[in-house]
């Protein structure tokens, strides 16, 4: 099994989620966050209104899921696809970690491997 | 006793006691989440304390004149004598009950120089001392028979800009640089929308402070209540025009505050000058707050106002003050009028109203918080784990906001 972290921009959740479901993807977790990449911040109004100031970190969402192994590709791609920006994508579009799962219990039945997660 | 001015009063009374309530949730949306219930507590408490203060002493300190032009005497401790039948149109107790409410509000304006970091306990003992030693003093020689209100040119202060504005904002100066800087300030305010609403509490609620200091159901009230409208309104484009130039882009915040800077600079103003005076009180408001905003005055001496009190209530107010001796109009004055009539009368009486409350409310307001700050168990400020945690779990052992879902 994989874990995949999503890095994604906030507004562009929904078509990821659209589009993992249409991967074949059962269930994920979403949760904002705020970090930041090779994107440089955002210039916001400070204090009483008067003046502007640089915040380096932008709010993005994470999503999460585990898949089996054989769907790795396709969830990857769907993922690329339904959230870059643009033609050329841009930066900011966001990044997507993928790292091994040992084990999965399913808390109703006991069940435990791939299975939990198809 | 006119009846018609007894409903207005009673009704201008509630607008301006709503106004602390509605400076609650300005200062509150503007510092962060974690310091919002402190933040929303300095100035609701003050309803409380400054209440309790102005029925026991206060009013009697600012209007009880025994002629000596400094401070009142004590014959209307508990509000003694002060008839709620008898009066100058409206009855004594409605006028106390009036100024009551500026009592409340003034030091509540204070309190956005040191939010986020001042101790709760001393605040409250603060603000019984200000009141005392500070507000009804400087009330006194302005409105209750004092010596500004006796100056030869005739000083003119129709609703508070010394009273109220530059007093709070002068003893902001203060409070800011004895409590110190904040250790780590937040960047944005963490609820605009709080921010917004405040200002329309505020908008709303100066039409009871600037009116109803007309103390009748009369011309003149209305004349006040356009004037008060009109430097709002011109202000807030002002500070718009001018964010957008400096940015590109229109601060909701700015708007806001350039609301609340031109009806700081109409109080003085309110009654006495012309519709077109206050729209030039206003334009001058919006340039002078904002680019004291925009430039950080004092942030770059190292004091850290954190809120903006200085700028937008002491420079609006001093603005206001002097702008009252340029724009005042003879007909509404019942006087020779402003420097627009060729009169420097009030001009000069307003510039050394300005300068002396500057200079009492100032050095009395330190003196008050450095002995606050040496007396053992009491002091300014918090101490450095609770301003990183956030004074409202370590002062009042609440949250604004429980999302965390440990309910």
């Amino acid at each position: 099994m994989l874990k995949i972290e999503a890095v994604v921009r906030p507004e562009r959740t929904s078509t990821v989620l659209e589009a993992l479901t249409a991967a074949g993807v059962k269930g994920y977790s979403y949760w904002n966050i705020t970090g930041k990449g090779q994107q440089e911040g955002v210039e916001v109004f400070t204090g009483r209104g008067g003046h502007l100031s640089h915040r380096v970190a932008l709010p993005k969402t994470m999503i999460m899921t585990v898949i089996p192994e054989g769907m790795k590709d396709a969830v990857i791609s769907s993922i690329v696809e339904s959230a870059r920006t643009g033609e050329e994508g841009a930066i900011g579009d966001g990044k997507i970690f993928v790292s091994q799962i040992d084990d999965a219990t399913r808390v109703s039945t006991g069940e435990t491997g791939e299975s939990t997660v198809m | 006793m006119d009846t018609g001015s007894i409903a207005w009063m009673l009704t201008a009374t509630l607008l301006v006691l709503f106004m602390t309530p509605g400076l609650a949730f300005f200062y509150g949306g503007l510092v962060r989440g974690r310091n919002v219930v402190s933040t929303l507590m300095y100035s609701f408490i003050a309803m409380g304390v400054a209440s309790i203060v102005w029925v026991l002493w206060g009013y009697s300190l600012a209007f009880n004149d025994m002629g000596n032009g400094v401070v009142g005497g004590l014959e209307f401790i508990g509000l003694a004598g002060v008839s709620h039948t008898e009066g100058d149109g409206i009855p004594d107790l409605l006028f106390a009950a009036f100024q009551m409410t500026f009592a409340i509000i003034t030091p509540a304006l204070i309190t956005g120089a040191f939010v986020e970091r001042f101790k709760f306990t001393t605040y409250l003992i603060f603000l019984v001392l200000w009141v005392t030693l500070v507000y009804a003093p400087v009330c006194h020689w302005v409105w209750g028979g004092g010596w500004i209100g006796g100056l030869d040119g005739g000083a003119l202060d129709f609703a508070g800009g010394t009273v109220v504005h530059i007093n709070a904002g002068i003893a902001a100066v203060a409070a800011a640089y004895l409590v110190g800087k904040r250790r780590n300030p937040g960047i944005e305010p963490h609820n605009v929308p709080f921010v917004v609403l405040g200002a329309a509490i505020l908008w709303i609620g100066w039409f009871g402070f600037n009116a109803g200091s007309q103390l009748a159901a009369d011309g003149v009230a209305v004349q006040a209540f356009v004037n008060t409208n009109t430097a709002a309104a011109v202000a807030a484009v002002v500070w718009a025009l001018l964010s957008y130039i400096h940015t590109g882009r229109i601060s909701a915040v700015g708007v806001a505050t350039g609301v609340v800077a031109g009806l700081v600079a109409v109080t003085p103003a309110a009654g006495w000058v012309g519709t077109m005076g206050s729209f030039a009180i206003g334009l001058g408001a919006g340039i002078i707050c904002h680019y004291a905003v925009h430039f950080e005055i004092l942030h770059k001496i190292g004091i850290d106002d954190s809120l903006e009190v200085f700028a937008v209530h002491g420079l609006g107010g001093i603005w206001g003050a002097l702008a009252t001796g340029i724009f005042a109009w003879g007909a509404l004055t019942d006087s020779a009028g402003g420097l627009v009539n060729g009169n420097a009368g009030h001009f000069v009486a307003n510039l050394i109203a300005v300068v002396a409350t500057l200079a009492y409310s100032g050095i009395v307001s330190f003196i008050i918080l450095f002995v606050l700050d040496k007396i053992p168990g009491l002091g300014l400020r918090i101490v450095e784990p609770d301003e990183d945690i956030g004074i409202d779990i370590t002062a009042h052992g609440e949250r604004g906001y429980v999302a965390d879902g440990a309910d």
